[in-house]
């Protein structure tokens, strides 16, 4: 199923977490600033195998910037970011490959007008002798790719038709099955349920399942909180660049996390002066005494 | 249209692997649409087309020395227009590609004459000018981010000003000297300018160097990582790096292959015709552009054959002979070209839709 024999990554997949209860991928206190913007600050995530970790917060809230930190397209300026314990800075995401952390980006990082098996192997190609005449082994990442695919459950006409007529679910799943097969222990997705229908979305929720079952640990971006919390471990809300709670599956109602992402925390901070106020229904709004949850950071200022 | 046939996500279906590869792949688009997605097939028609118009049109095409004249005056597009295409295939173009076939030749030529040297030492400088100019193109673009539009033109002013004015300065003339009394002229004209006998006729090297490129090119972009690399940096460059894919080297790598073939061209002039003309080359880089867009490749990149420009060039150099030998105005030339870009273009418009249609 997953061989490693292509392995330009140089990534081996490890079946089980060798050291206790160490996580794959750490972020302590990590932050980043464009210039003087500061566009993340003081944020702590743990990513373990076989565990989903679910990234929620609004546009803006500083999502991207952490998987851009996590994948290696940027570098972090304030805070550690270690993985397996040890500190890491990537200069690009070959480094963060190389590690074995895998991102399907929002825009599935395919090429639209290539094959869906070249796209399958893009820049981990197969290859056959010696350099001169050194070539792709066509007949071998065909097989292997439908082998995949199948394994994920998408069955393919034809393997040479441009992945770009495939629809936006076969897509992603595509790009999932690709990170998996290529030795990845750290799966993030950015937002792959953003643009999809329902059905669509829990067939990607479904492969998430899956790679959670195969012992990778998932960082799973995204602004649906129903969707995050049918899958999710452990939760952490973004808002304005600062961790507004971070919480495990026990500790937090689907309710919660709702209201969480809705801003919750700031309305009700806001409720007794809403009050005063004609013509605004404070009645639906949580009391702060209902968002028990751990909040993490929130005295720090936002930035 | 039934290129977008598609597998219903097969969410409640076992996965089947091993063995039963042919499971649920039975359904195959049609031959003929299948044909016709693929970049080389339109102008492969097209070329047919234009031969046999003007193998009816014009009766003096059709004896064998006027096809090996066709041939040759293709083959000097030819030669130029694949690493042209392979470039736009990766998603750029090249305005200085014209006058650096001419830069390069001047640079051999006075370069051996002024020193008297071997001439074969004015050919590896000139090689690697070539390649430095190529190479500083595909610099500056990455660099920058600015698009190849802007990069090559301003290249494309600073080559044509210093062609005229280096030579000029050199040798007090618009033109090089005659370097055919030189050491090494007969053996270069050997490799650039040479020509042999095929049952009676006379065929330029050059057609022969356009074939075997071309066949190396095909075989580099359909059965090599770097092919794939160029296809997809063309696609989608920010996909293409995210996945791992060196874009910066692609990309790079591709102006000094244009490089390389403006080289190539340079020495054939140099050694076919033993002076240069300094002002040349002018508007040449947009015959090699359109040879590659009517060659089935798209401007936007990401898509394109190297077959195609072939038959691309043999179009044109097909259309340019055959109303000589017809006995036609040649200032119907540019008005066929035109048509023929246009059709193509169209062509490519119509398969970037259905390819891409969900």
């Amino acid at each position: 199923m997953t061989s490693n024999e292509t392995g330009t990554h140089g990534a081996v997949l490890k079946d089980t977490p060798p050291a206790g209860e160490r996580p794959l991928v750490e972020l302590r206190g990590a932050g980043k600033s464009y210039g003087n913007i500061r566009a993340l600050h003081g944020v702590d995530l743990e990513v373990h195998p076989g565990k989903v970790t679910c990234v929620l917060g609004d546009n803006g809230a500083g999502k991207s910037t952490l998987i851009k930190i996590v994948s290696g397209l940027h570098q972090h300026t304030e805070g550690e970011f270690l993985v397996d314990g040890e500190p890491v800075r990537f200069s690009t995401p070959r480094e963060a490959l190389d590690k074995g952390i895998a991102t399907v980006y929002q825009d599935l990082a395919v090429v639209p007008l290539m094959p869906v098996w070249r796209n399958f192997f893009l820049g981990s190609e197969m290859t056959k002798g010696p350099w001169p005449v050194r070539r792709l082994d066509i007949e071998r990442m065909k097989r292997t790719a439908d082998e995949e695919l199948r394994n994920m459950g998408i069955v393919l006409d034809d393997l040479e038709q441009p992945i770009g007529t495939l629809s936006g679910g076969q897509r992603q799943c595509v790009a999932i099955a690709r990170a998996v097969y290529f030795g990845a222990r750290v799966l993030i997705l950015d937002e792959p349920t953003a643009a999809l229908g329902v059905k669509q979305s829990g067939v990607v929720l479904k492969y998430i399942a899956a790679a959670r079952e195969k012992g990778l640990g998932v960082i799973f971006i995204t602004h649906n909180p129903h969707h995050a919390y049918m899958v999710g471990d452990h939760f952490s809300v973004l808002r304005l660049g600062t961790m507004e709670l971070s919480a495990s599956r026990s500790d937090v109602s689907l309710e919660e996390l709702t209201n969480h992402m809705a801003g919750g925390a700031e309305l009700a901070s806001l409720k007794h002066e809403l009050a005063q106020v004609r013509g605004v229904d404070v009645e639906e709004l949580p009391e702060e005494g209902d968002l028990t949850a751990p909040v993490a950071t929130s005295s720090e200022g936002k930035s | 249209m039934s290129m977008t046939q598609q597998a219903t996500p097969a969410v409640g279906t076992p996965p089947a692997p091993g063995p039963k590869q042919s499971d649920g792949r039975t359904r195959q688009r049609p031959l003929a649409l299948r044909l016709l997605a693929r970049p080389e097939v339109g102008v492969f028609l097209g070329a047919v087309a234009v031969l046999v118009f003007f193998l009816f049109a014009a009766p003096p095409v059709r004896d064998g020395s006027s096809m090996a004249n066709i041939l040759y005056q293709s083959s000097t597009i030819g030669i130029m227009a694949l690493p042209v295409a392979l470039l736009m295939i990766g998603g750029e173009f090249d305005l200085s590609a014209g006058v650096a076939v001419i830069t390069s030749a001047l640079t051999a030529s006075m370069l051996s004459y002024q020193l008297t040297m071997n001439v074969w030492v004015g050919v590896i400088v000139a090689l690697l000018v070539s390649l430095a100019i190529g190479a500083f193109n595909g610099w500056l673009l990455v660099k920058t981010g600015l698009p190849s539009f802007l990069v090559t033109l301003g290249t494309f002013l600073i080559l044509q000003g210093v062609n005229l004015a280096i030579t000029k300065l050199v040798t007090g003339n618009v033109a090089t000297d005659d370097i055919s009394d030189m050491d090494g002229f007969a053996q270069a004209q050997k490799i650039f300018a040479s020509s042999f006998e095929v049952g009676g006729v006379n065929v330029k090297i050059t057609v022969v160097w356009w074939l075997v490129f071309a066949a190396l090119a095909t075989w580099v972009l359909l059965r090599t990582k770097y092919g794939n690399w160029i296809f997809a940096v063309g696609g989608n460059k920010d996909s293409a790096r995210a996945v791992g894919v060196p874009v910066t080297f692609t990309k790079i790598s591709l102006f000094m292959l244009v490089g390389f073939g403006a080289w190539f061209v340079g020495m054939h002039q140099l050694f076919s015709f033993n002076t240069v003309q300094s002002g040349e080359g002018v508007g040449q880089e947009l015959i090699y552009i359109a040879a590659a867009v009517i060659g089935g490749c798209l401007l936007t990149g990401g898509y394109g054959s190297a077959i195609g420009p072939v038959f691309g060039a043999f179009m044109f150099g097909m259309v340019q002979q055959g109303i000589v030998y017809a006995g036609w105005n040649p200032d119907w030339f540019k008005a066929f070209l035109g048509v023929m870009l246009l059709g193509a273009v169209l062509i490519n418009l119509w398969v970037q839709r259905t390819a891409t249609r969900r």
